[in-house]
């Protein structure tokens, strides 16, 4: 009972905090009442460090979302900004053809938009889900990098796609979407997002995709419906970020297809890779430091964007396992990746020096050998 | 309990490294933002446009400032990036309080952060944003060149009237929303004026073969082609083309304008043409001198982009000069009471929707790469489409003023008196005078 009772107190405290900032900073901007209070210099310095704490939010939903399939699930996915691009441009089809409308006929106030956003992000969120369906079902059934090429094409097809629908502007962008620039909103779902990925973790349907992460093979054995769980992730990811999007869509109110080109996807990507693959905390931490850096790195004119790749090389080669990786519960996808390789180089050694006569026969033993040698890798580990 | 001590220090160690950037320097300067893609997939754009900005604002400086004052560029790049441009722009008018604001190239980055200089009522003038809707999002967003409609009419005219065609091919770039912009024009005026598009073929900015298209387009027997896209592809299609036997012009927009283009292209882009900002060759002394300088400075020919941004800078610091006070709607005045600015590109004014109005050139290229200047349209003021919608460029948004009943598409129409395109025909000679609506002797 004090559990939830404290669970209780910590939700009604953050929320608190985040209306009151909302309050004293609506749309990023300083309350007159308070500016009065607040000297020049910090009245200057407030909106530009609430934009990139804002923005800092946005990351965090789309690193934890991508870290749910990437860290937890093993599944290598690079087209996270293809799911956030559905999401960003289906709500703010809604929004701006549908939403306004909605709001106004409800009186227009804050309760009115509120609830056209929350029904502008359930839409964004279920089409982006969707659409994590139709890639995830038949790319999850095979194992290994295809997921990755599946995805990457996603990404790029969602571009093309977005490039010639003239209904949301094409080429030319999307604007004239209803502008949200709200903490309250941003950090609610950056939180929610954080507390649905950390109780999958820790439920048995997270241990399921932990053992998928670990070894699928085992996990199959085990009873666990690999391609289920793996779709199920997948879908739940992806409607993450297509919640991600619409923040970022109603953050500018202007959509543009070349934000979410592939380059975007890797962005996030860095960002988890960066904090610790299967670690939520290294995740915002990644999202946080990859937002503010390039600002904060500012004043160093043009070789700002050196140091910051300079400063992720140096990161990654002093801690390769990210920045929180070691404090992960479990040992990260990097662990297995380094493993997985050389004992197939070992059966394909083997296999080739059997079979030298034809292809087919190699290929099928190949099959063979990698299921023993990987269950064989699944009980040293267990010692 | 690590992770703490891990994110902890390095969260408030980057807060700290926020809060510490300094922001405007002393009262006594006029500080100008800028901001463009000095990094990214069009840093090329950015770094000249910044090139322009900067001579022009040592011009100023070196002649005393602005009203005794010194003007004090805060240049920062956006990576290409239309998030991060809003983001720079937040940080100009909070942190920095800069007076006016001048960016970006790309007409999405100048989109995204205009709103942010409209709410603080800080002027933004682009040099070179052509989308029509960056300027609607509010009165204090400036634009200092023509946008593609009028660009994209004037191409089609001159297809049309000056190289008497009938028959024209279409070669798009699906994935640029300047060449779809410029596309949807050029149909609709070449259409109105009497001619004809046979065929449409699109290609994607990269694409290294374009046979297929070449196939298809020289099946259709067009009199021009009009491939609305940026040099690199349009070198490439060029060549492919003529090795295909394609000899009638291909004609584009000032996306050709690159030193670049004629190393691509070389030969097969001999007697075709594109419309542009002003041309280098240009006898007018006020280039002349602008292109001896930017030459002794930088050590290139400048681009359109130089020349463009070099006058916005000049406008703005003109403006800033009239305006009484260094407040933004003073400045906003006086930028909008900009009339007949003697610039590079041109003569400028600016029309009720704060976009330019000015001359464009028609350049032919020659043997040898050189760029002539064909023909001048001066596109007049009530022709300039103002009630375009980023969805369809030429489709009049319901409640239009009626001043420009949907000129985007129809400034040669007998029905529509106002969009009137005056060509100043001009001898194939660079030996012309500036003077738009003049028939020009060398």
């Amino acid at each position: 009972m004090s559990r939830y009772l404290r669970f209780l107190i910590i939700a009604v405290v953050v929320l608190g905090l985040l209306f009151g900032l909302d309050y004293l900073f609506p749309g990023g901007a300083i309350h007159p009442e308070l500016r009065k209070h607040l000297s020049d210099n910090a009245a200057r310095l407030l909106p530009y460090i609430f934009r990139i704490a804002m923005l800092a939010g946005i990351a965090i939903t789309l690193a934890v979302s991508l870290n749910l399939i990437n860290g937890f699930t093993g599944q290598f996915s690079i087209g996270h900004a293809g799911f956030m691009a559905v999401g960003a441009y289906s709500s703010a089809y809604f929004s701006v053809n549908f939403g306004a409308n909605l709001a106004a006929r409800l009186g227009g106030g804050k309760p009115a938009w509120g609830l056209a956003l929350v029904l502008a992000t359930l839409i964004g969120a279920v089409c982006a889900g969707l659409a994590g369906l139709v890639v995830g079902v038949p790319s999850l059934r095979l194992k290994g990098d295809y997921l990755a090429i599946v995805t990457l094409g996603f990404g790029q097809i969602i571009v093309v796609f977005l490039n010639n629908i003239e209904a949301v502007g094409g080429a030319r962008g999307y604007s004239g979407i209803p502008i949200v620039k709200s903490f309250f909103w941003i950090f609610l779902i950056a939180i929610l997002t954080i507390v649905i990925v950390r109780n999958i973790v820790k439920s048995a349907f997270g241990r399921a995709l932990i053992s998928i992460r670990e070894d699928e093979l085992a996990a199959e054995a085990m009873g666990v419906n690999t391609t289920r769980y793996k779709v199920m992730a997948f879908v739940i990811s992806s409607a993450m970020a297509g919640a991600g999007g619409v923040l970022l869509a109603h953050f500018d109110g202007y959509l543009n297809p070349k934000s979410f080109e592939f380059i975007k996807s890797f962005e996030i990507l860095i960002m988890i890779i960066l904090g610790g693959l299967g670690s939520i905390v290294g995740s915002v931490l990644g999202a946080v430091l990859l937002t503010v850096l390039p600002e904060a790195l500012r004043g160093f004119a043009e070789y700002r964007m050196v140091i910051y790749s300079l400063l992720l090389i140096i990161l990654m080669i002093t801690r390769p396992q990210g920045l929180l990786g070691t404090t992960a519960a479990f040992k990260g996808w990097r662990g297995r990746k380094q493993k997985r390789p050389r004992s197939r180089t070992e059966t394909e050694e083997i296999t080739a020096e059997d079979s030298s006569a034809i292809d087919s026969v190699a290929k099928a033993t190949l099959g063979e050998r990698q299921r023993d040698s990987s269950l064989g890798q699944g009980e040293k580990s267990e010692h | 309990m690590k992770s703490l001590l891990i994110s902890l220090p390095l969260i408030t160690s980057l807060l700290f490294a926020l809060a510490c950037q300094t922001g405007g320097g002393g009262g006594d300067k006029v500080r100008i933002g800028v901001f463009m893609s000095l990094t990214g997939d069009t840093a090329n754009f950015g770094i000249s446009s910044t090139n322009g900005i900067k001579m022009a604002a040592d011009e100023v400086n070196a002649a005393g400032g602005i009203n005794g004052k010194q003007i004090e560029l805060l240049v920062q790049d956006d990576r290409s990036d239309a998030s991060e441009a809003a983001t720079i722009v937040t940080k100009f008018v909070t942190q920095d309080q800069v007076h006016a604001i001048l960016g970006e190239v790309a007409s999405s980055r100048s989109i995204a952060a205009a709103p942010i200089a409209q709410n603080a009522k800080i002027p933004m003038l682009t040099p070179s944003s052509t989308n029509p809707e960056v300027t609607k999002k509010g009165d204090y967003i400036f634009r200092s060149c023509f946008i593609d409609p009028v660009q994209g009419a004037a191409i089609a005219q001159f297809g049309a009237r000056t190289l008497n065609a009938k028959r024209a091919a279409l070669m798009v770039d699906r994935k640029n929303d300047y060449s779809t912009g410029l596309e949807k024009v050029i149909s609709d005026v070449f259409t109105k004026l009497g001619g004809q598009i046979v065929v449409t073929q699109s290609y994607q900015a990269g694409d290294q073969d374009f046979n297929a298209q070449i196939t298809s387009i020289k099946g259709a027997n067009p009199d021009v082609i009009f491939v609305p896209g940026y040099y690199g592809d349009v070198g490439l299609f060029a060549k492919q083309a003529r090795d295909k036997g394609i000899t009638v012009p291909l004609l584009g927009g000032d996306g050709w304008d690159s030193p670049s283009l004629y190393q691509i292209g070389g030969a097969a882009l001999n007697g075709c043409y594109f419309s542009n900002h002003y041309s280098p060759d240009d006898a007018d002394p006020l280039v002349q001198k602008f292109v001896s300088d930017y030459k002794a400075r930088y050590g290139t020919v400048p681009d359109a982009l130089a020349a463009t941004a070099y006058d916005a800078a000049k406008i703005l610091f003109d403006a800033i000069k009239r305006a009484p006070s260094l407040d933004g709607a003073a400045i906003r005045d006086a930028l909008a009471a900009t009339k007949e600015f003697p610039g590079v590109t041109g003569k400028v004014t600016f029309n009720e929707n704060r976009d330019a109005v000015k001359p464009i050139v028609m350049i032919k290229i020659q043997e040898g790469g050189k760029f002539v200047v064909a023909e001048r349209v001066q596109v007049e003021g009530a022709a300039m489409p103002t009630t375009t919608t980023s969805a369809s460029p030429v489709v009049p948004a319901p409640g239009a003023s009626p001043a420009a009943p949907n000129t985007a598409a129809s400034p040669a129409t007998k029905s529509s008196p106002a969009a009137a395109v005056t060509p100043a025909r001009v001898a194939a000679s660079p030996a012309t005078t500036r003077s738009p609506a003049t028939a020009a002797t060398p």
